[in-house]
């Protein structure tokens, strides 16, 4: 990323700030910041980990659903960018590839598969609390300047604090009821992806893109349309039809 | 339809209240619920199985006292227990203050008389997999600990272990959480495959996931590998199979 747009980043924001006060849902959030974040570092692919209550790092959304770019980001359940943005509560900016292998024996190989040439990930911070992690991965070559990382950093820190959004949570306890819904949901959404690409015979990354599609179409959310996909496919008429 | 209902352990422990082949699985259960007390610092400990349809199937508690104190919730159609299962995330009321009484009016004074002060439910699931419930309860407010939070979900994970595996092989491996076989491999592949066996056997998801496992086990194959097959759709598992 070059310098960030001002105009750009304000538009995030208003933005976020639009999804906080309608009718909250936690991965339609994350996804849509996910998206941003993608927007603001040209051609990069982003993705969001968020931490389960036995603190593995689990994958919850991210800017493209590829199979093995959703393979790379759980990988970094062992070892990667993302679980030392989350261990340290620290950004990891312009992480340094020619030693990548020997510090992430599991991601840099995976990473290096897809072709990816810059990385970056950024702690989610609430209060004293490291919640997970957000990972930007480009194509080019190309180094995050300190200002473009504190802007990235920014949106990190806001997407933790829409996970407190959802009721006007002040109780610990109910973050911890939230986050592990969300990461349910995230459960659902691949099951779902299982369930559409067998009854379609599609590839589970196309079957995402339908879902997706016709959650758009019939403006509902997609954690919703994934659930009714796996427990009561038929009662969605016309799905066969959604063409990515 | 080659539903096969019959063949399902889960069908047959959801349905079989307590009684024959599901009597051993309540025993396993049942030590389930008495570690998690004592390692929880609790008075006690319930599982609930639980349809989709929220229908009552079967419970297991670490003593006779906290079966009484579980089966409240059903008596009175609300609780924590109830509501955990219906949004499939976990319900923690570490009080069961003024908040407590007007979600649930008639079960929280009722766990009041009986000693209980606080109540932790965490749903057992897998997606949309739904199974029931784990009931932690205290007879001091307070909340969970980080450190206690994070066993209580591995004890919730291991009652679903024991609800997917059925007792001979729950009772062949107590632990059930070395990587090899981990209900909870938490691999996007995995998760679609169990979508992709639903449609193939025609089963619900709960089904799916028993059937899927059943078949790794009989292949002596890790579930990672063998979900992989079925998303490559180099594995198609057959409605007559396993």
């Amino acid at each position: 990323m070059s310098t960030v747009s001002t105009e750009r980043i304000a538009k995030i924001f208003v933005e976020v700030a639009g999804t906080l006060v309608d009718e909250f849902d936690l991965i339609e959030f994350l996804q849509m910041l996910v998206n941003r974040a993608a927007g603001l570092v040209d051609g990069a692919t982003v993705g969001l980990l968020l931490a389960d209550a036995q603190g593995r790092l689990r994958f919850v959304a991210a800017s493209d659903e590829a199979t093995r770019l959703v393979e790379m980001l759980q990988t970094q359940g062992t070892d990667g960018p993302c679980l030392d943005a989350y261990r340290t509560g620290e950004p990891v900016v312009n992480a340094d590839l020619s030693t990548a292998a020997q510090h992430w024996p599991r991601f840099a190989p995976v990473a290096a598969a897809v072709g990816f040439r810059s990385i970056h990930a950024f702690p989610l911070r609430l209060r004293k609390q490291v919640i997970g992690a957000m990972g930007i991965f480009g194509r080019e070559a190309g180094d995050l300047d300190e200002a473009d990382a504190q802007v990235v950093q920014a949106l990190a820190d806001v997407a933790a604090i829409g996970l407190l959004q959802e009721r006007a949570i002040s109780r610990s306890e109910a973050l911890t009821e939230q986050l592990q819904g969300a990461l349910n949901s995230r459960i659902i959404i691949e099951q779902a992806k299982g369930v559409i690409a067998q009854a379609h015979n599609l590839t589970v990354d196309v079957a995402f893109d339908v879902m997706r599609s016709y959650a758009r179409r019939s403006n509902r959310r997609l954690s919703d349309i994934a659930r009714v996909v796996v427990t009561d496919l038929n009662s969605l008429p016309g799905f066969a039809s959604g063409k990515p | 339809m080659a539903r096969a209902a019959g063949r399902s352990r889960l069908g047959a422990v959801v349905s079989q209240v307590g009684s024959g082949p599901a009597g051993g699985l309540i025993d396993i259960l049942e030590r389930v619920c008495v570690d998690a007390a004592a390692t929880l610092d609790a008075c006690g400990v319930g599982v609930s199985v639980m349809t989709a349809g929220g229908v009552h199937g079967l419970a297991a508690a670490s003593d006779p006292a906290t079966a009484r104190i579980e089966e409240l919730q059903f008596t009175f159609g609300e609780g924590p227990c109830i509501d955990a299962f219906a949004a499939s995330r976990p319900v923690l009321m570490s009080e069961l203050d003024g908040a407590a009484s007007a979600r649930w009016p008639m079960y929280t004074p009722a766990v009041a008389d009986a000693g209980v002060r606080a109540v932790f439910a965490f749903p057992l699931q897998i997606g949309a997999a739904r199974l029931g419930v784990l009931d932690v309860f205290r007879d001091r407010p307070g909340p969970l600990t980080r450190t206690e939070l994070g066993r209580a979900f591995a004890f919730a994970e291991q009652a679903v272990t024991v609800l997917l595996d059925g007792q001979e092989r729950a009772s062949a491996e107590p632990s059930g959480s070395d990587g090899l076989d981990d209900a909870f491999d938490h691999g996007a592949v995995v998760f679609q495959a169990q979508g992709m066996v639903m449609v193939q056997l025609g089963v619900p998801v709960a089904e799916a996931l028993v059937r899927l496992r059943a078949y790794a086990y009989s292949e002596g194959r890790a579930l990672s590998e063998v979900a992989a097959d079925i998303v490559a759709r180099r594995i198609h598992l057959d409605r007559d199979e396993t």
